[in-house]
């Protein structure tokens, strides 16, 4: 299914693998994310999913939205036990107990569970080179637990955990690059994506499938309740996340970069921070500080997809 | 019969492992559990072992690929020790909730700290209420035979829970023993191939792992808990067609010497070697002494504690843990309060030794026999629990 943001629209199936019925609250671009992730595919798949909001408002005893089979062990080990799924796979149709049908094994996270306490599982099973497809869903904070910061939460924002106050700020680290954590590892596949571009997005999921070996997929996930915007608002703030180029969307194939989605006339920061409650306290010169390092990363990145090989 | 051969019973451990044809092998190293693993890998890069050998970053990711690959339906090993435990134990507490027929051995070591690689049962005791079935091997040729026990019993349909088979650090794992290694033929009737009771499958949709509201986590709690209790019919079994079929016969407690004894040891794992030495003299000196050995400690055998340690005046309970500020040794605690309301019920004395491998010898066993005699009503608390041998 190669371009299929050209005439996608026509040919996604219907089904839905990330059923209806879930507890996210309205208006959560993250379990719009992980409902694409689902459909881009299809059934022939096993998931492990971290402890999150993702896991708590689809497996609530004895419900589930899941159909497809699905495992949650902890917050910190989903990529451990994905390895764990993967291998035994491998070893019973090696030992032709099961049919090679070919299963993705995907593996679902929040960004405190990729970035932070889950960064060492992550790492070993990218090094041990197991065939996995993980997604970082992205809210850039610890939603689930009531919006604490994580090392993904962007440099400005006010948190529960780091509240803008009268002397700090809010947040005043920059946020973890995993992407290029990824790509450091010679992960085959490495790709971002956000929802508001929902060909993309499936596009490189079902490249990421394709892809032998792992593959890391990191998704911004425009969370209303914890970015203090209204509901009805979050396709439009994840598009303002990636034309103001805060969160470009590109992919690395064997080390190759390519921007995926153009943004020929870059928006300026304020337009994304402005509407987002967790940036209200930022002054002038903060913002400026942010659209100095934004410019600065993109020129980074541009510089690598002109890499010659 | 299988051969009998002169081999470290880590090396052994790992040949039993191989030999139930093991499909997915995830373990760290740390002494004294390395030369399992090591054996492990190395039968399987040489090709005589048909397994996945997962050299995880840690014990924590071992026990969680021992996890996935349990639930996606195949046969699963791991390993550890001590800190190791420590470091895993998160996951340790999940593996039974998901009822994952995971074998684990433990090769029992002190935690840290102070730092010490040595045996006793710190490590295994930090984990009591963890939901496993938990064993005790006493002999290299009781961790042969309870590798594939072990299997038997975890992976049988109606008990479906993990099984932690203790060894003890050094003392067995790193002891050359003369054992009597399992046919082929031996293997294939007493261990079934391994099939789950509900593997993650594309054409077959399961959650596994769901979160559990105030509503239903007592209800699934305490199905786990009856799931352990029930396991022990199906122990029970697999021991009993383990002798039919190598001739060697286990039970959960194992007496020696306790006809007439109106004074019993009781141990866990190796050290019930020596303390049998120890009775056999008190024994020859005329004295009515006696030997219970507990193998298996969870599900907890209460009946058949009470009926090894029935007509005893006195029980000594030699604790290899401690338990800071508490009621005495883990051990001792739970037999006490095992025994607790039964008529003539025998006074607890509780010995904490050995810690950190420290040499305890018959002659110190029978210097604490003397020593209870004059320690005799037990109360609860720390009062009769003795640190013995300590320098003060
Ligand atoms: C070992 C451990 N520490 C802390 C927690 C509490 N906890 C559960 S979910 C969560 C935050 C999840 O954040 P993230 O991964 O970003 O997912 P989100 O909920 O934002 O989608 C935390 C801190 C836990 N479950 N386990
Ligand atoms: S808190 Fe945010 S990420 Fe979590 S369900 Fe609500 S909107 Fe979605
Ligand atoms: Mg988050």
């Amino acid at each position: 299914m190669e371009a299929v943001n050209v005439y996608a629209a026509r040919i996604l199936e219907k089904q839905e693998y990330f059923k209806p019925g879930h507890r996210a609250c309205q208006g959560c671009a993250e379990a719009l994310a992980v409902r694409l992730v689902a459909k881009a595919l299809g059934n022939n798949v096993i998931v492990a999913s971290a402890t999150g909001c993702m896991e708590i408002i689809s497996s609530p005893l004895p419900f589930t939205n899941w159909d497809v089979p699905w495992i949650h062990v902890a917050f910190e080990n989903t990529a451990a036990v994905l390895s764990g799924a993967e291998s035994a796979y491998k070893a019973l149709a090696r030992k032709g107990r099961i049919k090679d049908r070919g299963t993705v094994f995907l593996g679902m996270g929040g960004d405190g569970a990729t970035t932070d306490i889950g960064l060492q599982a992550l790492s070993g099973a990218f090094e041990r080179g197991h065939s996995f497809v993980y997604v970082c869903y992205d809210n850039e904070a610890y939603m689930n637990t009531g919006i604490q910061r994580s090392s993904s939460t962007p440099f400005g924002a006010s948190t529960t955990t780091s509240p803008a106050g009268k002397k700090v700020p809010g947040q005043i680290t920059w946020k973890k690059n995993m992407a290029e954590i990824a790509v450091a590892h010679n992960v085959p596949y490495v790709a971002t994506a956000c929802a508001s571009y929902p060909f993309d997005l499936m596009e490189k999921v079902q490249k990421a499938a394709r892809t032998p070996g792992p593959a890391y997929i990191h998704i911004l996930s425009v969370c209303p309740t914890g970015w203090r915007i209204p509901p009805s608002k979050s396709i439009w703030i994840g598009r303002l996340a990636v034309e103001t180029g805060i969160f470009p969307l590109f992919e690395v194939e064997d080390g190759r970069y390519r921007i995926t989605v153009d943004v020929p006339e870059m928006r300026p920061v304020e337009e994304y921070l402005k509407p987002q409650g967790r940036f209200r306290h930022l002054t002038p010169e903060i913002t400026a500080r942010i659209q100095e390092r934004v410019d600065f990363e993109y020129r980074k990145l541009v510089a690598k997809t002109q890499f010659k090989f | 019969m299988g051969k009998r051969v002169g081999i470290e019973v880590s090396i052994a451990a790992a040949d039993a492992v191989a030999s139930t044809d093991v499909d997915v092998v995830a373990a760290y190293p740390i002494t004294p559990q390395t030369h399992i693993v090591e054996h492990l890998s190395e039968l399987v890069n040489n090709g005589e072992l048909d397994a996945e050998f997962i050299p995880v970053e840690s014990e924590h990711s071992a026990m969680s690929v021992c996890c996935g690959s349990s639930a996606a339906g195949a046969r699963t090993f791991t390993c550890t020790s001590s800190q190791g435990l420590a470091l895993m134990n998160e996951i340790v507490f999940i593996a039974p909730g998901l009822r994952l027929p995971i074998v684990m051995i433990l090769a029992n070591r002190s935690l840290s700290g102070p730092l010490s690689i040595w045996n006793d049962h710190t490590d295994v005791m930090s984990i009591r209420d963890c939901g496993w079935i938990q064993v005790f091997a006493e002999t290299g040729q009781e961790v042969y035979d309870h590798v594939l026990f072990s299997f038997r019993v975890a992976e049988d349909p109606a008990v479906s829970l993990p099984v932690i088979l203790n060894m003890d650090g050094f003392i067995l794992t790193h002891v050359i023993e003369p054992i009597e290694y399992w046919e082929p033929e031996q293997v294939k009737r007493y261990l079934p191939d391994f099939k789950p009771v509900n593997a993650l499958d594309p054409d077959r949709p399961t959650t596994v792992g769901a979160f559990g509201l105030p509503g239903i986590y007592s209800e699934a709690k305490k199905a786990q808990d009856e799931a352990l209790i029930h396991s022990k019919e199906h122990i029970l079994k697999a021991w009993e067609e383990l002798g039919q079929v190598v001739g060697r016969h286990y039970k959960p407690v194992e007496t020696h010497l306790t006809e007439g004894a109106e004074t019993v040891f009781l141990t866990m794992g190796s050290i019930g070697q020596t303390v049998a030495m120890a009775v056999e003299r008190l024994r020859d000196r005329g004295e009515p002494a006696g030997l219970v050995k507990l193998r298996l400690w969870r599900p907890f055998p209460f009946e058949e504690l009470r009926d090894a340690v029935r007509g005893a005046k006195r029980i000594i309970v030699i604790d290899r843990a401690i338990s800071y500020g508490g009621t005495g040794g883990p051990v001792a605690s739970e037999i006490r309060s095992a025994l607790y309301g039964e008529d003539h019920m025998p006074a607890v004395t509780n010995f904490i030794c050995g810690l950190a491998g420290r040499d305890v010898t018959p002659d110190d066993y029978i210097a604490m026999y003397e020593r209870s005699l004059e320690m005799t009503q037990s109360k609860v608390g720390q009062e009769d629990s003795v640190f013995y041998g300590v320098r003060e």
